[in-house]
């Protein structure tokens, strides 16, 4: 037996499908067994996989989108709570989802592995007996050769199979003779290679899996905003968020620094279709190891950096506007470049600006930024365009505590007004501070000045530069990712040869008949094989050819593809892959001295059918593997092809 | 191109597309005729085969000769003389589709398939293509009807809802991987496209050869244009070849896709909406597949699953691009 295993509810399988447990929990234990490996669990699975996935789609994901949980929160009070009880939330981590793509694994490695096995076995069997009555395959084609009288018929016959053999081995075909009786014979098969992409395909979905889920453990993922001019060294402390892997550890990083040099950007100028848009975005950066020289590098969308095994991403951009604030004696108590938030494609940004020391009381100060600020009919201001045509900030000031002593961490984005008194914008009295580059404005009450830094070169015109800009960057080191796709591609091999390599058996057998020799051609297709009859058709054509006494010989084809549906039907023009299941009929006889007449239905003339070569007009089977749909009738004396 | 206006060649581009349509549309109509006729046809044509069969039976001519030996009868073999007209208009339809979307790949100075609108024109202008392309070997005219209705409701419908003017490619669009992987995917859509077409003429054939089955054996044929499609086991198969190519391309978006997206995004899967629709479209094919080769699961039912597979291809395209928020946000269409 050199089939490929099937599960026994595969459906070319022959094995019974309902097998009764035996009493016992060895019986019942197997039977279980039996049924999870099974091709209609297998089934099963992947649809409820396909289901489950679907979910994840239309809630909200904390791994993707985790605003868009909290958003979901505040919209939907009730029903939120109840969804994160079922892990919609979390759909691809949650216990259901996990459950199933387990036991689809479970059943996966528990119906490939007994299936290698069996086809390391077959790999190294020989092909399978010669059936006796070849006429009974789908595929059958015979030609009867005239032997001189002077020849023995037996030799002939050998010969015959012997060339047919080695024809079959350069062909690609593992072959084994079967003389006796006789009869001579070759047996071939060929498209293992087929099972063997099966496995393959199978195991490396195994290997995918294994590898997203350890690799995994050896990824991180840090998140780090510089603005132009700051350098960054790759250690825990210097992340804004860092999340590691289960087996990562901070003094697994690889040290090395890295400065933003310079971050650019090109706006589509008004006027043009998508004006405004921005793109083009490049981080400039230098990267230094320890002890190596400084090296220069750009990190762009699509085009991530490459710095000593980790790659580093751009995550976003936008501005940071550099603000010094001063005492009422005129002293620095504040000078930095603050990265501002961009809330729309213009780049209208939200910041917060908070001084911890140096005043009598701490101050926080809440921005808007606009690059090319406007102001809109309802008098509130706005950004038109993305660059730095006329950047203007306004700030509304707060006095009081800021939270940030007592230990909680807060975010730099966002200020907590509650305990504090505003004293500039708003209802405070006081006008919001609104300040171009370069300008310097006094803060309330008399607590100092607050100035917007020009950072533009000396001599620049207009605001170009005028504002320094930040990259957020995204630094990862991920092991999983090289395997993952070795994996996949494995499973992309092995999914070609699994679909598209033909598994067959052809047999050729050689029978001395007094004066002449019956030679039969036969194939068997194992599994999906559109092609077959075209390649018995070419067997026996080749074979034809190198045949001594060819002159005399005559093919008929048994390749009845007709089945009583097809007559039923009256299927045309349709060159409908040749149902190979059907069972001919033992037609077209093989004694026939002509060729048998191609196609009596007329309304089968699209079909490509009669397309055998001249001298082998088999009654149906065309050249492309189709096989018209005519009934099995020969016409002996119609229709001589010459 | 320096010169030439991008404004003004999308809208030569427009102008074609909507020829296409129109074009299009009057291939569908030449189908439906056809397929109305057909049955028809057969019938004559089996009338002549009786009478031709007790003509040749003493002669020896050959049959495809002895055509038209009756004047008083139309030709033997049904010529769909409609189908015909069908095929030679979406054939037409089909070139200024193409010039129409090699234009808008000029006007655009990139790939033609970065936004909706022109996935829609390049993913339908595929579809037709591997329509026409398999007609030279099977005769799949009888899927005419479906095809050209295809490319008329989504073409149109595209066109109207989600044209937009040539915009430069957003950042994250410029890359090899939106040739390749968009590429491929429509020409797997475009596969999934003619194995669903057939999946439903199969379940539709099955039908009537159950019905076939059943009924009493002198029972007058009924007409319909399935008498001259093939039968149920032939559709089912060639829509399995059809769909396992499709499948291996779809398997390889999925990679490409995914390689694109640790470029892009620094992580090559992240369950994103259309990734999570991709990864359903490529269980439910795995599904068909393993559907095919289990037994009670073969016919109707795995025919069933195609349909299903192409629906949520479908519907990725359409509804899961329009109203699903993801990192996917190429429709080109502002909210
Ligand atoms: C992760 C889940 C699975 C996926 C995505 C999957 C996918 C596929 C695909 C695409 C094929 C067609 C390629 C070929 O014929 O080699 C296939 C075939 C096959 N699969 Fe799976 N499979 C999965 C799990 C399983 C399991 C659990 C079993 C065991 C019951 C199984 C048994 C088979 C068999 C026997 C075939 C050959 C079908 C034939 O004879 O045509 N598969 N599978």
């Amino acid at each position: 037996m050199t089939d490929p295993l099937r599960p026994s509810d595969h459906a070319d399988s022959t094995s019974d499908d309902v097998t009764q447990p035996r009493l016992g929990v060895v019986g019942w234990l197997r039977w279980g067994w039996r049924q999870l490996t099974s091709m209609r669990t297998a089934l099963v699975l992947l649809l409820l996989l396909a289901i489950a996935a679907v979910p994840g789609s239309l809630v909200p994901q904390r791994s993707a989108d985790p605003n868009g949980v909290t958003q979901y929160f505040t919209d939907n009070p009730d029903l939120a709570p109840v969804l994160d009880k079922l892990s919609l939330f979390d759909v691809y981590t949650s216990p259901w989802f996990s459950a199933i793509y387990l036991l689809l694994f479970i059943s996966l490695i528990g119906c490939v592995l007994p299936r290698t096995k069996h086809h390391w076995k077959a790999l190294r069997s020989q092909p399978p007996r010669t059936p006796a009555r070849l006429s009974r395959l789908d595929d059958h084609r015979s030609r009867t050769i005239a032997v001189d009288a002077d020849a023995d018929a037996d030799a002939v016959a050998a010969a015959a199979v012997e060339s047919a053999a080695v024809q079959l081995r350069k062909s690609g075909y593992r072959v084994a003779r079967y003389d006796g009786r006789g009869t001579f014979s070759v047996s071939a098969e060929r498209g293992y290679l087929r099972e063997t992409g099966n496995l393959l395909f199978h195991g490396a979905l195994v290997g995918v899996l294994i590898a997203v889920g350890v690799g995994g453990g050896f990824t991180y993922t840090g998140q780090r905003v510089l603005v132009e001019g700051q350098a960054f060294a790759n250690s825990l402390l210097d992340y804004s968020s860092f999340n590691p892997g289960r087996f990562v550890s901070g003094d697994t990083l690889t040290p090395y620094s890295m400065t933003l040099d310079q971050f650019d950007v090109t706006y589509v100028p008004p006027g043009q279709p998508g004006s405004g848009q921005a793109g083009d975005f490049v981080a400039h950066v230098t990267t230094q190891a320890p002890g190596g020289d400084p090296q220069d590098g750009e990190v762009r969308v699509n085009h991530p950096l490459d710095v000593q095994g980790d790659r580093v991403y751009l995550l976003g951009n936008g501005y940071a506007p550099t603000v010094t604030i001063r005492d009422a004696q005129g002293n620095e108590v504040f000078h930095d470049s603050v990265a501002f938030l961009p809330q729309d494609a213009n780049m209208t940004s939200l910041g917060v600006i908070k001084v911890a020391d140096g005043l009598p009381e701490q101050l926080g100060l809440l921005g808007f930024f606009y690059p090319t600020m406007d102001v809109l009919p309802s008098g509130a201001l706005t950004s038109t365009y993305g660059a730095l045509e006329y950047p203007t900030l306004t700030l509304r000031v707060y006095e009081g505590d800021l939270g940030i002593d007592d230990g909680t961490p807060r975010s730099v984005y966002t200020l907590d007004p509650s305990g504090m008194t505003q004293i500039a914008g708003g209802d405070s009295g006081n006008p919001a501070i609104q300040l171009m580059p370069g300008q310097t404005e006094d803060l309330p009450n008399g607590l100092g000045t607050i100035t917007f830094e020009n950072e533009a070169p000396a001599g620049a015109v207009g605001y170009e530069g005028s504002v320094k800009r930040f990259a957020s960057l995204s630094i990862h080191r991920d092991l999983a990712g090289p395997w993952v796709l070795s994996f996949a591609l494995l499973a992309l091999l092995g999914l070609l040869a699994a679909l598209f390599v033909p598994r067959r058996r052809m047999w050729v057998k050689a029978t001395p008949q007094g004066d002449s020799v019956l030679i039969e051609y036969a194939g068997l297709a194992r599994g999906e094989d559109p092609t077959l009859a075209a390649a018995v058709d070419q067997l026996a054509a080749k074979h034809g050819g190198s045949l001594p006494e060819a002159s005399g010989s005559a093919v008929a084809g048994g390749a009845g593809a007709a089945p009583a549906r097809a007559a039923a039907s009256d299927s045309a023009d349709a060159g409908g892959a040749g149902a190979a299941s059907a069972r001919a009929a033992d037609s077209a006889s093989a004694e026939t001295g002509g060729a048998a007449a191609a196609d009596p239905d007329p309304a089968s003339a699209d079909a490509g059918g009669a397309g055998a070569a001249p001298a082998l007009a088999a009654d149906s089977a065309s050249a492309d593997g189709t096989a018209s749909t005519t009934p099995p009738q020969s016409h002996p004396d119609t229709g001589k092809v010459d | 191109m320096p010169g030439t206006d991008p404004l003004l060649l999308d809208e030569i581009s427009l102008l074609l597309v909507w020829t296409a349509v129109a074009i299009y549309v009057l291939a569908f109509i030449a189908y439906a005729i056809d397929l109305a006729r057909r049955s028809d046809l057969a019938l004559k044509a089996k009338d002549e085969v009786v009478a031709r069969e007790l003509v040749t039976a003493g002669g020896g001519g050959v049959i495809s000769a002895g055509g038209g030996s009756s004047a008083s009868t139309p030709a033997a073999k049904p010529r769909y003389l409609w189908a015909r007209l069908g095929t030679v208009l979406t054939a037409l339809g089909f070139v200024f589709h193409l010039v129409a979307t090699v234009l808008r790949g000029i006007a655009a100075e990139r790939v033609p398939w970065s936004n909706m609108y022109e996935f829609a024109m390049t993913g339908l202008l595929l579809i037709i293509a591997v329509y026409l392309a398999v007609l030279t070997r099977y005769d799949l005219r009888f899927l005419g009807s479906l095809m050209t209705g295809l490319a008329v409701l989504l073409l149109g419908g595209a066109t109207l809802a989600f044209h937009v003017e040539v915009v430069p490619l957003a950042d994250p669009l410029k890359s090899v991987w939106l040739v390749v992987h968009v590429f491929v995917a429509s020409l797997a859509t475009a596969l999934f496209a003619l194995a669903f077409g057939l999946s439903v003429v199969q379940l539709i054939q099955t039908r009537r050869e159950r019905k076939l089955a059943e009924a009493p054996v002198d029972a007058a044929p009924k007409r319909s244009f399935l008498r001259t499609v093939p039968n149920a086991d032939a559709l089912e198969s060639l829509a399995y070849r059809f769909a396992i190519v499709g499948f291996i391309f779809w398997t390889f978006t999925l990679i490409a896709g995914s390689i694109w997206a640790n470029d892009a995004w620094g992580r090559f899967w992240g369950f994103d909406t259309k990734e999570v629709w991709t990864f359903v479209i490529w269980v439910l094919y795995a599904g068909y597949i393993h559907a095919r080769a289990t037994r009670g699961w073969r016919g109707t039912r795995s025919a069933w699953l195609s349909i299903i597979g192409f629906t949520a291809v479908l519907f990725n395209f359409t509804i899961v691009n329009v109203f699903f928020k993801g990192l996917h946000a190429y429709s080109g269409l502002t909210t």
